[in-house]
């Protein structure tokens, strides 16, 4: 298998799970009013009662939100891949001459053009709602890469977790068990020194406080130290640990 | 001669955690063949496809498949093949032309081919009209003719089609039958799974007969019938009375002695030919008049009885179990 039959895949694959969210757009939901939802209640609902010093709410808020709704973008990976499954598309995909991994790069890839739409549409809300930018374009820039590859690395672990689940319903809820805890204690919503020690110290080398740390700096100007690097690397790491299971996986995968 | 032959299994074993789903079959199709797997749900059928696709390694044994080995040559194998299963594999989100093109583009045929080929193919299968339709909004039986040229869509010399009629009524399983048959007219080499009779006596060439895993009968749908005792004389006699001088008569054309319930006389015949002419002219000698004589055939279903001991709709029920 040359490596432009295998992107060529990709893209075939891609496109289908992009057409699949143009022709049922109540999927698109997710990747736009749901996050507009969860900006809008934390900042007029939880934002007065929490105390972030040193800055505005909506500005402590926008990078913490914008990671945790990135980290779940790769749901409709997990669902379509469960979906294939149950409907007998994986037997018929794996009996075809075609790359054995363009299956999930082309959703995982998907996932890239979903995400980006959830990020216009959050800054968007976000800007009307009173957050700005304090920061050279180059670090804006650098945190939108950032952004989109976090996202990319849990669309693997959404693949390795349609793979594994009994159905799409079940692939759904078990994604959001694993994400939700991770994702809430971390500093994404609350400063982590106002939690209780155990969280805190699991919080302090929880992946997802690394990220909104490393987009707080780049989109608000405060000093990095090495979150930035530190959150490519968890990225990178998540995804080669994820995808190395994902393919083997799926190499095996059969009707259920 | 190995080299004639598209389709060749030896010893396929393969067991999924304590069920041995396939315990050591052997198969062989002949190129431009048909041969169907006959045997109720859990009997093995659809693990020897996967197997033979590429969808499984076997735990032991060996096959090839147009002359390539399933495990050291899968990747090779895998252009040569069409997979259409009991599932109706198409994306329902998309329409019928994408199905086919995204399919023909996976096959990596060249430029634009995938897309003359979904057009051909579409018009073939009687879904032209329904060719920019989703297929969520296609019946059972349009589902299961796009899946089909899917698996076509390449031109693929050895075909599989696991169960393809399960679950269809009566007129499209008809219509797929025809579809069948018209690409087998072409030389393609098919092998066919099902645990209908009437389709395997109608489209194999061989059938192999699995149950439990292994191949307990194997041949044309002629030979598994001689197999159970060939033809058959049911002669209706003008009088009870006169069973006696009839079985007198019959006995030395008999297979077996003949069995005599309420007038209605049964024999199994040593020979097909003239046996009719036989019987009238015997019973006529003895006097022994006749209201009406048939000459009958086993079917399948006496086949699979004879053979397992139980009836294929009970193994069915068994099997379903096992899933």
């Amino acid at each position: 298998m040359s490596f432009g039959a295998s992107f060529s895949d990709t893209l075939v694959l891609a496109r289908r799970a992009v057409m699949r969210i143009v022709r049922a757009p109540d999927l698109l939901l997710a990747y736009t009013v749901q996050p507009i939802m969860f900006v809008l209640l934390f900042v007029y609902v939880f934002g007065g009662a929490i105390r972030t010093p040193g800055f505005e709410y909506v500005d402590f808020l926008i990078p913490g939100i914008l990671v945790q709704t990135l980290s779940f973008g790769g749901f409709a990976t997990a669902l379509g891949l469960a979906e294939d499954l149950k409907k007998g598309l994986v037997d018929r995909f794996r009996s075809l001459p075609m790359s054995r991994s363009a299956v999930l790069t082309g959703r995982t890839l998907a996932d890239v053009a979903t995400n980006s739409l959830s990020i216009a549409v959050m800054l968007i809300v976000g800007v009307i709602a009173g957050f700005s930018f304090d920061a050279p374009l180059t670090h804006i820039l650098l945190g939108l890469v950032l952004l989109l590859t976090f996202g990319y690395a849990f669309s693997w672990v959404f693949a390795f977790i349609g793979l594994s689940s009994s159905s799409p319903e079940a692939a759904q809820s078990l994604g959001f068990i694993i994400l939700f805890p991770l994702s809430f204690i971390s500093s994404a919503f609350v400063p982590v020194d106002s939690m209780p020690a155990v969280l805190q110290a699991f919080a302090e080398i929880n992946p997802f406080t690394i990220a909104v740390d490393a987009i707080r700096a780049l989109f608000l100007g405060i000093p990095a130290g090495n979150n930035v690097w530190g959150a490519f690397a968890w990225s990178l790491g998540i995804a080669v640990v994820f995808s190395y299971l994902s393919v083997r996986r799926y190499k095996r995968a059969v009707v259920r | 001669m190995a080299g004639d032959l598209a389709i060749e299994a030896e010893g396929l074993r393969k067991a999924y955690k304590d069920v041995q789903a396939l315990d050591g079959i052997d198969l062989g199709a002949p190129a431009g063949s048909v041969l169907g797997l006959l045997g109720p749900n859990g009997a093995g059928k659809t693990t020897a496809v996967r197997i033979l696709t590429t969808l499984l390694p076997p735990d032991g044994g060996s096959a090839r498949v147009a002359g390539l080995d399933v495990v050291t040559e899968a990747a090779d194998l895998r252009s040569h093949i069409g997979l259409a299963g009991q599932y109706a594999a198409v994306d329902e989100h998309m329409t019928g032309k994408e199905n086919l093109e995204m399919v023909g583009q996976l096959y990596h045929l060249p430029k634009g081919e995938p897309q003359s080929r979904a057009a051909e193919l579409l018009d073939r299968f009687d879904l032209a009209a329904a060719a920019d339709r989703l297929v969520k909004t296609y019946s059972g039986g349009m589902r299961r003719r796009l899946d089909l040229a899917a698996a076509l869509v390449a031109r693929p010399p050895v075909l599989f089609l696991d169960e393809p009629t399960t679950g269809l009524d009566p007129r499209s399983r008809i219509d797929l039958w025809e579809t069948i048959e018209g690409r087998v007219a072409e030389g393609t080499t098919v092998l066919l799974t099902t645990q209908y009779l009437d389709e395997a006596d109608r489209l194999a060439d061989r059938i192999a007969v699995i149950d439990r895993g292994q191949v307990i009968a194997e041949g044309t749908s002629d030979e598994l019938k001689d197999q159970v005792g060939g033809e058959r004389l049911d002669i209706t006699l003008e009088s009870k009375d006169e069973a006696e001088q009839a079985i007198a008569a019959l006995t030395p054309i008999a297979a077996e002695p003949p069995a005599i319930s309420d007038g209605l006389l049964r024999m199994p015949v040593r020979e097909r030919k003239g046996a009719i002419a036989d019987a009238v002219r015997r019973l006529n000698e003895a006097g022994v008049g006749i209201d009406d004589i048939s000459l009958s055939r086993p079917t399948l279903d006496d086949v699979f009885l004879n053979l397992t001991g139980h009836a294929a709709e009970d193994a069915e029920a068994e099997g379903k179990e096992e899933r």
